[in-house]
């Protein structure tokens, strides 16, 4: 592979570099692994993730697929039902609405309706958010949506570590697992820890300690929540950035520690904000920790509006660094 | 398994006891559904036993069934013991699903179940994926996928066949054509009316058979099934069929003539098959005594069985919502 | 009809806030009136229903005379309107504002699920601590968002040794005002203070207090503050007062039925000059359990309110006693007229500078007149001399107000 990280050693790549390494462990260490899409093997994935795999798994197991998702979503649910541990990729979550039918009619539902006899360890991958002029049809963050569904996982990897070790934690679980990978995060490099080597799909994780205020982020959103933070850190402003990245089951635990303690909440959601995880994140705060609130939670979210093409209009819809620092900023300093 | 039906004396009223086990227990839910004692939607497949009664014929252990919401008769045909569907049907922990599926929604990992499916065309996906887990893990087991021909209308039933096609998987496809998509005729919702055309169109292997015999389902399903044994891929068997009752309790039926049904009754499989029975002295009057005291007697006992079920703790609402771990 | 004052006799019911069947809560303001010292808002003592509206607006009514019926919560507004009429038309002697007809049950609590009025925003968190170290966050200065009370501004307060509970200044909703008439104001000042030299026997008695080291004090705190934010001298006069009337309540309360009877709280009248000509002293409630930054916030709010005409009616019913600051333009001193049933009133003259002698030295020092006109019938001398050795004593500890 001519990958940056084959040139500068193993511990430096990119989110797509580390996502496909994922791919690649995880079809070298279980035979029942296999990728499935459209697109992810002669074309090297919509985003180049699977780049190369289809030469070295060959085309049972970097499984290209005719443009049909709700039949090949639905057959991974049968796959993981039947034995094996499909990874399935789905361009683009705008397209996941095409298998909706099989991820909430079965995925979700066959393990507790046939009363807990068969499991559906499945995952799906696929991209989401906006941020590349990619328009209406390619652009929104959907998750929240499938947050909403009992018996799914949803993870969001924001870093290179979580793309790197997201996966094996997912086709370790015995529930079907959706990963919503930022499309706009796939350049992003990182330097990876040696020492780190999986994981905790339960939990939230905290990117960067503070006193003052916690700002809640996932996904894209979460380089955009440390970049308002240190903006916010020249100001005398501490704040802590929580690194949501599964959005169901939401980990409360870590959710409810650092809004207990700093007191200030802002949520950051590529979603819109209408119904959105933002709004659950919200309400169970409100519900369990009101009383241990200093200042109203304050959610940046996307505008409501399809995301359109044009750069400007793109960058206005979206949250952006600016606004999650001014909302942690009125929190704290209102004057 | 050999190709063809061997139909001696014990075949043939092993044909005539399980399509009456159907025909009497579903009578029996009709008449607890009255009473209360089975709630939701109950759809009954009284008319189409032939079906389900000649395709499991061709099926052993290792195969896996994907059924529909109209799962009575392929759950009894596969095997499910009649007391756990019954206390399914009641809701009760000890049923086949633990009371969590109802009538529509019968599983059994044992048996291969895979569900009935209550998204119409929504069982095909899954069919295509097991097979795909049976054809690297298990060689040789094939999929039997049951759906009714409004299923034809939808895209999951086009992507299904042409994966299984393209990629050569043991799959038996089985449309249960009944004429009506709930009260939608056939010829009003596809232009064109035979079913396993669209599928040939797929360049699976098609038959089309009457759905009322269950000698000629069971020949038909042979014959697939032992070309999909042989790793030629899907077969499509289209199996011509009616309903005698309506689409599920609370329908008028406005949408067909009793004229046709009694035009339909006519083919009834279950008397057919005993006139075939007893004309070629395949069965005595005792033993025809004898198998229906049988069916009644375990009728009885599925009841009871379901009558003195327990429910499941409410405590145990969200248990199986996420598991912790998988059956291998 | 309330009483809203001693020398009130009737009352212009000029506006209905309430109607039939309206939720009521303690403090809430139903009714406008309209006296001959201007308009003023009737705020109510009971939780309850409004069952019956007896007044119409535009009518003139003695003070006693009914005004509304209020059920009890809970309780069926069922007293009939055969009842209302039976009713006598004629003043009651105390001051027993919207008093709800007689219920027949007990009234029975209820908590009342969120403050009727404008409140102070309060973060939850900061609630919850003021709840536990015994501090109300309605007289915290709030610096969070919306202006609102948070948790820094409860735990500063309690850093600062603020723990005694005390009331908060109402902020009064907006209601339909009218202007005071000068000339009934007149007449009613008039009546009041006639009728003080009539039946009081005043005696004076009067102090000089060095108040260098208060302003000195207050300067100091000042200097931190923005404007808004920055003590008056008034306020340490009243905040003084009060305490000193902690020691002495002989001074607090009411001269009625020809005994003394001492009040059960410290509500000082705040002589008000209006405008347009007039005097009102509406109260503010519980002087003594301030903290000067927000009692400093009362006043300010008092005056405001006075001279637009925001005044309620609780305000000027109940003052125990009565403090007149001249300020910075006026006389040396003011030996004040009681204002009845109270039994003293306190003056302040304008401070001056003058010749003081401080161990045994001649220095320059700014100095400012206290006077005290008390009752004799409810003291003496002897305890009015006390009462102003005691005013001067807080006065020299202003960290302690």
């Amino acid at each position: 592979m001519n990958d940056r990280s084959a040139r500068e050693g193993m511990n430096r790549m990119t989110y797509r570099e580390a996502c496909r390494h994922a791919i690649r462990d995880a079809l070298i260490n279980d035979a029942r692994t296999f990728l499935m899409g459209e697109d992810v093997g002669l074309y090297g994935g919509c985003y180049a993730v699977s780049k190369g795999l289809l030469d070295e798994f060959g085309p049972e197991r970097i499984r290209d697929t005719p443009l049909a998702e709700g039949a090949f979503v639905g057959a991974g649910i049968g796959a993981a039902m039947a034995g094996l541990r499909p990874i399935v990729e789905i361009m683009t979550c705008n397209f996941s609405l095409l298998a909706l039918d099989q991820i909430m009619n079965n995925a979700a539902t066959i393990p507790h309706m046939s009363g807990g006899q068969f499991a559906v360890p499945l995952v799906i991958r696929m991209a989401t958010g906006a941020g590349r002029q990619l328009a209406a049809q390619h652009s929104h963050s959907l998750e929240g949506w499938f947050a909403h569904i009992p018996g799914l996982k949803v993870l969001a990897p924001g870093t290179v570590e979580d793309a790197r070790y997201m996966l094996k934690a997912a086709l370790a679980d015995p529930n079907p697992v959706l990963i919503f990978e930022h499309i706009v995060l796939y350049n992003a490099e990182g330097e990876l820890d040696p020492d780190v080597m999986e994981v905790d799909i339960a939990r939230a994780k905290m990117r960067r300690p503070g006193r003052d205020v916690s700002i809640l982020a996932y996904g894209n959103s979460l380089p955009k929540a440390l970049a308002a933070a240190e903006t916010l850190a020249e100001e005398g402003i501490d704040a802590e950035v929580v690194d949501l990245r599964v959005l169901r089951p939401l980990d409360n635990a870590t959710i409810f520690e650092t809004v207990a303690r700093t007191r200030r909440c802002v949520i950051v959601d590529e979603g819109w904000k209408s119904g959105s995880i933002s709004a659950e994140i919200a309400a169970r705060l409100s519900e369990e920790l009101f009383f241990e609130l200093d200042a109203p939670i304050r959610r940046i979210c996307s505008r409501e509006a399809p995301v359109p093409y044009a750069a400007h209009m793109e960058e206005a819809a979206l949250p952006q660094t600016a606004q999650i620092a001014d909302a942690a900023r009125n929190l704290v300093k209102p004057r | 398994m050999s190709q063809k039906p061997h139909l001696d004396r014990e075949h043939g009223q092993h044909l005539f006891r399980q399509m009456l086990r159907i025909r009497q227990f579903e009578a029996r839910c009709a008449e607890l559904y009255q009473a209360q004692k089975i709630r939701g939607f109950l759809h009954l497949y009284d008319g189409e036993e032939a079906v389900a009664v000649g395709v499991m014929q061709a099926l052993d252990e290792r195969d896996a069934v994907v059924a529909t919401y109209r799962d009575h008769g392929h759950a009894l045909a596969r095997g499910l013991p009649m007391g756990a569907l019954m206390a399914e049907m009641y809701g009760k922990v000890e049923g086949c699903a633990r009371g969590r599926g109802g009538s529509m929604h019968f599983f059994d990992r044992r048996r291969r179940f895979y569900g009935g499916n209550a998204i119409v065309g929504g069982g095909l996906p899954l069919a295509i994926g097991i097979a795909m887990a049976d054809k690297q893990l298990h060689p040789g087991a094939v999929t039997a996928c049951f759906f009714g021909e409004g299923a034809a209308g939808e895209g999951a039933f086009h992507e299904s066949i042409n994966l299984a096609e393209l990629w050569d998987l043991p799959v038996l496809f089985v449309c249960e054509n009944n004429l009506y998509a709930m009260g939608m005729p056939l010829e009003l919702a596809e232009a064109e009316t035979d079913i396993f055309r669209k599928a040939a169109a797929y360049r699976t292997p098609t038959e089309a058979v009457d759905g009322m015999n269950p000698v000629v389902v069971e020949a038909a399903a042979r014959k697939a099934v032992a070309s999909i044994r042989d790793g030629n891929g899907p077969y499509f068997l289209e199996c011509r069929t009616y309903r005698f009752r309506a689409h599920s309790m609370f329908d008028a039926q406005l949408y067909r003539t009793r004229e046709e049904i009694e035009l339909w009754k006519e083919r009834d499989p279950i008397p057919r098959t005993q006139k075939w029975l007893e004309e070629n002295h395949m069965i005595s009057p005792e033993e025809l005594r004898e198998i229906e005291g049988q069916v009644e007697a375990e009728i009885e006992e599925a009841v009871a069985f379901a009558e003195e079920g327990t429910w499941e703790s409410v405590e145990d609402l969200e248990r199986f919502v996420l598991m912790d771990e998988v059956s291998e | 009809m309330p009483s809203l004052g001693a020398d009130m006799e009737s009352g212009k019911l000029v506006q209905w806030l309430v109607k039939p069947g309206s939720a009521v809560k303690k403090g809430d303001v139903v009714a406008v009136v309209e006296t001959y010292k201007g308009a003023f808002e009737i705020d109510i003592f009971e939780d309850g229903v409004v069952s019956e509206l007896c007044a119409k607006e535009g009518e003139e009514l003695p003070v006693g005379a009914l005004l509304a019926r209020i059920a009890a919560p809970g309780e069926e507004p069922a007293v009939p309107a055969k009842a209302a009429e039976e009713e006598p038309k004629v003043p009651i002697k105390k001051p027993a504002a919207l008093k709800p007809a007689p219920a027949k049950a007990a009234p029975v609590p209820r908590p009342s699920p969120v403050p009727s009025r404008g409140r102070t925003k309060i973060s939850p968190v900061a609630r919850r601590r003021a709840g536990e170290l015994g501090i109300d966050p309605d007289m915290l200065n709030g610096t969070g968002i919306d202006g609102s009370v948070t948790l820094a501004d409860v735990e500063l307060a309690a850093a600062k040794g603020m723990s005694a509970k005390a009331p908060s200044p109402a902020a009064a909703p907006a209601v339909r005002r009218t202007g005071f008439d000068p000339d009934q104001m007149r007449q009613a000042i008039a009546t009041a203070m006639a009728r003080s030299k009539r039946e009081i026997p005043h005696y004076y008695l009067s102090s000089t207090i060095d108040m260098s080291r208060p302003l000195a004090w207050m300067e100091a705190f000042n200097r931190e503050r923005r404007p808004e934010e920055r003590l008056l001298p008034a306020v340490l006069f009243l905040k003084a007062t009060a305490l000193a009337l902690r020691e002495h309540p002989q001074l607090n309360g009411f001269w009625e039925n020809n005994r003394f009877r001492p009040a059960d709280g410290i509500h000082i009248g705040w002589a008000i000059a209006l405008r347009g000509g007039g005097l009102i002293a509406p109260a503010i409630h519980e002087v003594d359990r301030y903290a000067l930054p927000s009692l400093m916030e009362a006043l300010r709010d008092l005056v405001a309110r006075a001279r637009g005409g925001g005044i309620r009616g609780s305000e000027m019913m109940d003052p125990t006693f009565t403090v007149t600051s001249l300020g910075e333009r006026g006389a040396e001193s003011a030996f004040g007229v009681i204002y009845p049933p109270q039994v003293a009133i306190m003056g302040f003259g304008r401070t001056v500078v003058r010749p003081w002698v401080v161990d045994g030295d001649v220095t320059a020092r700014p100095l400012v007149t206290a006077s005290l006109a008390a009752d004799h019938r409810a003291s003496d001398g002897h305890a009015g001399g006390l009462f102003l050795s005691a005013v001067d004593r807080f006065l020299q500890e202003p960290v302690s107000l």
